[in-house]
């Protein structure tokens, strides 16, 4: 079940830097790097050439391009998807900034030190732990289903609004951990230079690390967004009807999976040119720091 | 000298400061009292315990026992307003640690806006008055990373000043910089010397000391091992550790 597998729910959070990355800028018209471009491309060609003819002389790849990939389908199947996509993006800009807010008080919250924030920080705890370890799916289910059937008068019965709280509630634990590993990478010293100037806890918080955290953890939040545009698709369990309750609903009167398929590029169109943005910033990111540890 | 004891109270005075971290006894016992405008250069071994005692008098450290008193206000007691306290004391650090996300204009009028409550534009003309008294004027709108270290302390020290405080201490401010950069900080506080500004500054540039201080203390395990004017206590120890340490500073061609 790929499709609903995979996103971020699956790591911790992280503000290291990923092994892999784009290199170093470096002179396209060396004979060294033409050299390394061509090799590049040749094997490229010859290795997804080798791939395609492998599918394409598959023994059952008649059916399957029929089943998956008819231009007819997916000329019918795509605007309606698109259409319907809308509303994984409505879902998706809505929760982003309930989580953004959500997250970054239970992160503070984590963080306020001494004896008396024990219950604070024992909820964000008990908080970050369950929606972890519970998976999406489940908690979409659990929400849209079960909160519904308790048939409180004035209980809202629109499922887009459960799909709105499940996200909100599932990242919200995953971008705190974010934020949290932000606040904490700020030196002590900061904190003191703020407070011996007779700002308070709050103000240095607000005004001195908060500030600097966000910016450092910027790229893994991104990350998790780019999980959270897939994971829309989660609540189509729930009767809203998004791409993939689309999708699913033109397969099941056409006998026609394309436009799984059709969906999937959509998916690409929207999530690559993030994930390409976020992956430029933690390159940037790195080279400011190796620059700074001269 | 020293000041003679007028009616009014020390600028500070500490007594019976005790601080452990942990199993380690850092202070045991200090006993000191600044009268305004006095000048106390502490000195002594790197874990002689002068950066804690400096940081205890800001508050950013609890003490265990032992009193400290502002100006006849005492700070140690319990249910004082912290906040209220660390504005009339300033406190400048060695690695400087200024706001790195903030111009310097904005590192100097945070604490005046929004600890002092003083409108922006005021906090601003003030700021720029400082930060052109001290030769910064022109690095206003630059961030830290930009500047030298003997700017960055400038500004720090800036900073501090900003706040209007009672009391400046300054805790090894010149031991993170580049010897070239060291004079052009150490003007600063003779300057501020000359304006009267009572200061606790712990240190290792023991010829700065000899020139500013007007009382020297040799902190030795965690206690003032001895005190006095810096002519007494460079030309003519007493105690026997202070004559050790002064010759490994000797030795080393600080002296």
């Amino acid at each position: 079940m790929s499709l609903l597998g995979g996103g971020p729910l699956d790591r911790g959070a992280s503000i290291g830097f990923p092994a892999s990355g784009p290199p170093a800028a470096r002179s396209r018209f060396e004979p060294a790097a033409v050299k390394s471009t061509s090799i590049a491309l040749v094997s490229s060609v010859v290795f997804f050439g080798l791939l395609a003819i492998a599918v394409v002389n598959a023994p059952g790849w008649s059916e399957v391009k029929q089943q998956f990939f008819d231009a007819h389908w997916f000329a019918y199947s795509l605007p309606k998807i698109v259409n319907a996509f809308g509303v994984n993006v409505r879902l998706f800009c809505l929760a982003e900034v309930l989580i953004l807010a959500l997250a970054l008080l239970l992160a503070v919250l984590r963080s306020l030190p001494g004896p008396v924030f024990f219950p604070l920080r024992l909820i964000a705890t008990v908080y970050a732990d369950t929606f972890r370890a519970i998976p999406g799916l489940l908690i979409v289910t659990l929400l849209g289903f079960g909160v519904p059937g308790l048939g409180i008068a004035g209980i809202p019965t629109d499922p887009f609004i459960y799909a709105v709280v499940a996200l909100t509630l599932v990242y919200s634990a995953y971008v705190s951990e974010v934020y949290r590993a932000g606040i904490e990478s700020i030196h002590p010293s900061q904190e003191a230079a703020a407070r011996s100037l007779g700002l308070t806890r709050i103000q240095a918080l607000r005004y001195v690390i908060l500030p600097q955290a966000v910016r450092r953890v910027i790229p893994p939040l991104l990350n998790d967004f780019i999980g959270l545009q897939k994971d829309t698709i989660l609540v189509s369990y729930i009767g809203v009807v998004e791409a993939f309750r689309e999708s699913s609903i033109i397969q099941a009167a056409k006998f026609n999976s394309t436009p799984f398929v059709a969906l999937a590029l959509v998916f690409l169109v929207i999530t690559i040119p993030l994930a390409r943005f976020t992956d430029w910033l933690v390159g940037r990111d790195r080279r400011r720091f190796l620059a700074n540890a001269r | 000298m020293s000041s003679t004891a007028a009616a009014t109270h020390p600028a500070l005075e500490i007594s019976g400061l005790w601080k452990s971290f942990g199993e380690l006894r850092v202070l045991r016992g200090i006993d000191l009292t600044v009268a305004e405008h006095e000048v106390i250069c502490l000195i002594g071994s790197s874990g002689s315990g002068k950066s804690t005692l400096l940081r205890c008098v800001n508050l950013l450290e609890p003490v265990e026992g032992g009193r400290i008193t502002v100006e006849g206000e005492e700070i140690t007691a319990s249910g004082v307003d912290v906040n209220r306290i660390r504005r009339r004391i300033g406190i400048v650090f060695q690695s400087f640690n200024l706001f790195p996300h903030m111009s310097v204009l904005r590192n100097v009028t945070l604490a005046p806006q929004k600890a002092a409550g003083k409108p922006k534009a005021q906090a601003e003309a003030e700021a720029t008055e400082l930060l052109e008294r001290f030769g910064l004027v022109d690095k206003r709108n630059e961030y830290p990373d930009r500047l030298s270290g003997g700017q960055q302390q400038r500004v720090a020290i800036v900073r501090a000043l900003a706040m209007q405080p009672d009391l400046l201490l300054l805790d090894e401010i010149t031991s993170a910089l580049d010897p070239e950069l060291v004079a052009e900080v150490l003007n600063v506080i003779r300057e501020l010397a000359r304006g009267g500004m009572t200061m606790v500054i712990a240190t290792h540039e023991m010829g700065f000391a000899r020139d500013i201080a007007s009382r020297v203390c040799f902190l030795d395990g965690g206690v003032i091992l001895e005190q006095g004017a810096p002519a007494d206590i460079f030309s003519h120890p007493r105690e026997a550790r202070t004559q050790q340490f002064l010759e490994r500073i000797i030795e080393a061609g600080r002296l």
